[in-house]
């Protein structure tokens, strides 16, 4: 196709459009808002649709299309554009973002349907597909950056959507502040390549990393860490994902578990060059996603609330994705087709979890779910399917991308290649364990409905279900626009992974782009395969002896230490309060010491001193002509004496 | 002797008129003060036509003598007004210029 | 011949004479100028001041202003001042108490710095040769400022001129005072004195003693105690009355002790001859 470059800035435009006319459309649009919404997210699928078949008409070498919109910022020495580069990286986040986000654009329209701001929500989530879109599809990092700010933006005011509710408000503050935090990783790190490279556009900057010092590669390279940190929830900025369960649920599967938390693995597999540069950049990235992977996976078990065990989900999955990303050559293809993968099933349940809610009065604690199985079969069937997919059951997805990441990780080679391929390992059996203990917990077992939560006492309730207080749940299926998205999205789950895997199609489609090495692990990958299955296995099994055999308590048990701290997201809020606000509290505090004694002392003690030296010279103001004729003379003597040292000199 | 030792005196009585400026306080006695100082002035003066062997110094003495003569007038009446005013001829007790 | 002379350059031993000698009385003149208590003593050393540096002017060649000095200055301007203080009043001394703080202090300071520095200014300009005014008073003093004053300088003598009327019309105007309302008549003045009823007569004469005839002496009472009505306002607005009543009555003890003593031998007597 000619000009295909032409389309790219539409990709953007369509949500972009639809964000503005959705924001400034005013109510006579509350009717058609959420169709708009749709449609034009619909609008930037086909559009990618038919930029990819373009793509893959033309040879591996020419697949990458740019495109200048217009030059931002043109100074000398400084030259800031707006362009798109649309390459194989690009394009597989923009058919993920695009396509997932279109059938969660549809899913909106039902769960949301009693919602009086839908509209309004949906131009948040057009707004949100724009500056992901743009994220992704930026050929500078300035103008990722602005992408990156975008869909924090957009995420806080999903997060706080419901900011009626005081948690939901705080949550959003909180992801909003968390980011801030990588956000400032990012723009330190766009500086410092500037200052370095000179420019920041990817094609110069990724060239040029072979001719600058190591040291300010790894600077460079844990900036971008610290940014991909924020944006994707890992430690030590992992904090604000848990929270952000506040938000609706579609905006959790889009924006917190399928898209935007995926940012910072695009961002460092994009930033490949620089950290295949900087081994110790590299070794920060992989240690950083094997603590994160683990920490999910721990608070993923101890989570009562259906959502936020699903966080810490998304969490752990991110940690492989990271530590992918880590791991350089041998695992930027497999941390992207993890990415993808995961972005399907994590969707999927997250989807299932809203349906679920929305059946059972909003309700999110899983200890009052139990035996849905019967009254949700699609649900049932579509989250079981992602469940499976994500333990890594044999030929669905996730099975073929961890299994790949697990493989990468052994690779790594030396002692650090055995711990890497032990954590990816025990990652996967909680992984098992936990999904199972979500999945027997909510489908399986009794019922141990309860009556809906008095609005009064129970201020948290999400707006959209008429629920009486004290009546019971009575569990239906969800309607069609929610159902549909659902089976789609089960569909990716199944299929995707082997579509991807077998035959290494994906890992080919990415190398012209990310660099790819075969990685060579210690052990046969047979071997591997066998112990990711077993492992899974044995956590699937541990979970049902737990909870598939024994009744489930409705309210939780007190728990061992380790229970209890990871049902406090593992101490994370508590670490955070007392080392940076008591901390910040005792800084502040000892500055508005300094501010009150030194400061204002310095500035009131000027100010008394002036007023005392003014009041003493108010004095010689005494009015009597005497004293004045004292001055001029006195004056007059100085000068003489100046007139004649000067001449004297 | 040489001349100069004129100036020094010039000098020294300005010096005596200027201190008695500040200190007296009786308004008639500071005007004659200054005036004492303008005949130093003047005494300065024509030692100094003397030392350029030029009349230039006496005649601006001379002048000086003209306007001195001009400003003891209007000085003295502005006396006679402030003391018909106030009762008083002490310069400190026109201090209204005291905040 | 005597102009030229007096005139050159070196100065004879006569003129140093005169110098140190004169020199000394005007700067005595000069320092009880402001150091007299009394304004009318001020003037009188203030006016020998200034005919010691007429005499002064005479010495240096400046015949026309020493002769002017003496007249205008001496002559018309200090008793100018004369009148001021008598005006003022004559015998109204200052207090030499300082009520300013510091003043003495910092006017002393500053006059002996600004007379050092003023002297080492004069001292530096290595004033050595003085050329002397015999060229330019060959033609006769008078005659060479009158020559000056009429051609060079004509514009500013023009300009003094209206300076001096100036001053003159000023020192009227600002001396002047508007009567607002008709003088009133002796009879409306004695009917005024009849409806106040305070002092009816006329006020009392001042007192008239043997020794004092002066508007300044109060008059004295029955019981010779002074009777300050009797002397007039403005003398007494001054405080210049003199009080002449306990001298006045130690002259009374006096002679009635003399008296009584010769009476008394009388007395004597005449019990003797009783």
């Amino acid at each position: 196709m000619e000009n295909a470059e032409n389309l790219i800035a539409l990709l953007v435009a369509a949500p972009l459009l639809g964000a503005v006319v959705l924001l400034c459309g005013g109510r006579r649009l509350d009717k058609a808002g959420h169709w708009i919404g749709t449609l034009l997210a619909a609008a930037s699928f086909v559009i990618g649709l038919v930029l990819f078949a373009d793509m893959l008409g033309r040879g591996a070498e020419e697949r990458t299309l740019r495109s200048t919109l217009y030059s931002w910022i043109p100074v000398e020495g400084f030259q800031a554009d707006i362009a798109f580069q649309l390459d194989q990286l690009s394009m597989t986040f923009v058919l993920l973002i695009t396509g997932v986000g279109s059938l969660i654009h549809l899913y909106s329209v039902g769960y949301m349907e009693h919602d009086e701001r839908r509209r309004r929500f949906f131009g948040y989530l057009n707004l949100f597909l724009a500056a992901m879109l743009l994220l992704v599809l930026a050929d500078n990092y300035l103008l990722l950056y602005v992408g990156w700010e975008g869909v924090g933006l957009a995420s806080y005011l999903l997060i706080g959507f419901w900011q009626h509710k005081p948690s939901a408000a705080t949550a959003a503050k909180k992801a909003f502040l968390v980011n801030r935090v990588g956000d400032m990783g990012l723009s330190i790190a766009i500086m410092l390549m500037f200052t370095t490279f000179g420019t920041f556009a990817f094609g110069p900057v990724l060239e040029a990393t072979g001719d600058t010092s190591e040291g300010m590669l790894t600077a460079i390279g844990l900036m971008l860490l610290l940014a991909a940190c924020g944006k994707s929830a890992q430690v030590p900025l992992q904090s604000w994902l848990g929270d952000a369960m506040e938000g609706p649920t579609p905006v959790s599967a889009l924006i917190h578990a399928a898209t935007m938390v995926t940012a910072g693995v695009y961002l460092i597999t994009r930033s490949g060059a620089i950290f295949n540069a900087a081994p110790d950049a590299q070794l920060a990235v992989v240690v950083v996603g094997a603590v994160t992977l683990l920490f999910g996976a721990i608070v993923g078990c101890a989570k009562d609330d259906i959502k936020k065990a699903l966080a810490g989900s998304t969490m752990s999955q991110i940690g492989y994705m990271i530590l992918a990303a880590g791991l350089g050559p041998i695992g930027y293809a497999f941390a992207i087709m993890h990415l993808v993968t995961h972005g399907f099933f994590k969707a999927g349940l997250f989807l299932g979890a809203g349906s679920v809610m929305h059946g059972m009065n909003d309700e999110v604690d899983m200890r009052k779910y139990g035996a849905l199985r019967k009254y949700m079969p699609i649900t049932f069937a579509t989250f079981g399917l992602g469940y499976l997919a994500i333990i890594g059951f044999p030929g669905l997805s996730g099975f073929f991308s961890k299994d790949k990441i697990i493989e990468a990780a052994f690779a790594k080679g030396g002692t650090e290649g055995w711990i890497l391929g032990a954590v990816t390992l025990l990652g996967a059996a909680i992984t098992a364990y936990y999904m199972t203990r979500v999945m027997i917990l909510t489908f399986f077992g009794e019922k141990r409905w309860q009556p809906a939560p008095d609005p009064a006492t129970a201020p948290g309730v999400e707006p959209g279900v008429e629920a009486k207080p004290g009546e019971m749940p009575h569990p239906h299926e969800s309607p069609k626009s929610m159902t549909i998205p659902m089976i789609l999205l089960a569909f990716g789950s199944v299929f995707a992974g082997g579509f991807f895997g077998i035959g290494d199609r994906f890992v080919n489609w990415l190398a012209p782009v990310t660099e790819f090495e075969h990685g060579h692990p210690p052990i046969g990958a047979a071997a591997i395969t066998s112990a990711t299955v077993a492992v899974m296995v044995i956590g699937v099994s541990i979970a049902y002896l737990q909870y598939g055999r024994r009744p489930v308590p409705v309210t939780a048990p007190r728990g061992s230490l380790l229970t209890r701290a990871a049902r406090r997201d593992l101490l994370q809020d508590d670490f955070n309060h007392i080392v940076l606000v008591r901390g910040g509290e005792h800084l502040t505090r000892s500055l508005v010491y300094v501010d009150h004694s030194l400061v204002d002392g310095v500035v009131n003690g000027t100010a008394a001193s002036v007023g005392g030296l003014s009041g003493r010279l108010r004095k010689l103001q005494n009015g009597y002509a005497r004293s004045y004729a004292v001055s001029m003379f006195g004056g007059t003597a100085v000068l003489i004496a100046a007139t004649l040292l000067m001449r004297a000199v | 002797m040489n001349p100069v030792n004129y100036l020094y005196l010039a000098a020294l009585l300005f010096t005596i008129g200027a201190a008695g400026v500040l200190i007296r306080r009786n308004a008639i006695v500071v005007f004659m003060c200054v005036e004492l100082m303008l005949n130093a002035c003047n005494l300065a003066f024509v030692a100094f036509s003397r030392m350029h062997g030029n009349l230039d110094g006496q005649i601006i003495a001379f002048f000086t003598m003209v306007v001195a003569a001009a400003e003891v007038v209007v000085g003295l009446a502005i006396i006679v007004s402030l003391f018909r005013a106030r009762h008083s001829a002490s310069v400190d007790d026109a201090s209204l210029m005291k905040l | 011949m005597s102009a030229i002379t007096l005139a050159a350059s070196a100065t004879s031993t006569g003129e140093a004479v005169q110098f140190w000698i004169l020199g000394t009385v005007a700067v005595v003149g000069a320092l009880c100028t402001i150091l007299m208590r009394k304004a009318v003593h001020s003037a009188l050393c203030l006016a020998a001041t200034m005919i010691i540096l007429a005499v002064f002017y005479l010495a240096n060649g400046a015949y026309f202003l020493g002769v002017v000095q003496i007249i205008v200055y001496t002559g018309a301007i200090m008793m100018l001042f004369l009148f001021v203080v008598m005006l003022v009043g004559v015998t109204a001394a200052d207090s030499l108490k300082e009520t300013l703080k510091g003043q003495r202090w910092w006017a002393a300071a500053c006059a002996l710095g600004f007379g050092i520095l003023l002297a080492a200014g004069i001292g530096n300009a290595s004033l050595t040769t003085f050329n002397g005014l015999g060229v330019a008073n060959a033609g006769g003093n008078v005659e060479g400022i009158a020559r000056r004053i009429f051609t060079t300088y004509v514009f500013a003598f023009e300009i003094t001129g209206a300076l001096l009327i100036t001053a003159a019309v000023g020192a009227m105007v600002l001396t002047h005072r508007e009567r607002t309302e008709r003088a009133r008549t002796q009879r409306e003045l004695s009917q005024q004195r009849v409806r106040d009823g305070k002092q009816v007569p006329p006020l009392p004469a001042p007192g008239v003693y043997a020794r004092h005839n002066a508007v300044d002496v109060a008059g004295l009472l029955p019981d010779g105690t002074p009777a300050d009505l009797t002397v007039m306002d403005t003398l007494r607005k001054h405080g210049q009355i003199r009080d002449v009543s306990s001298e006045a009555l130690e002259d009374l003890k006096a002679l009635e002790r003399r008296s009584r003593e010769r009476l008394g031998r009388d007395r004597d007597e005449e019990e003797a001859s009783r």
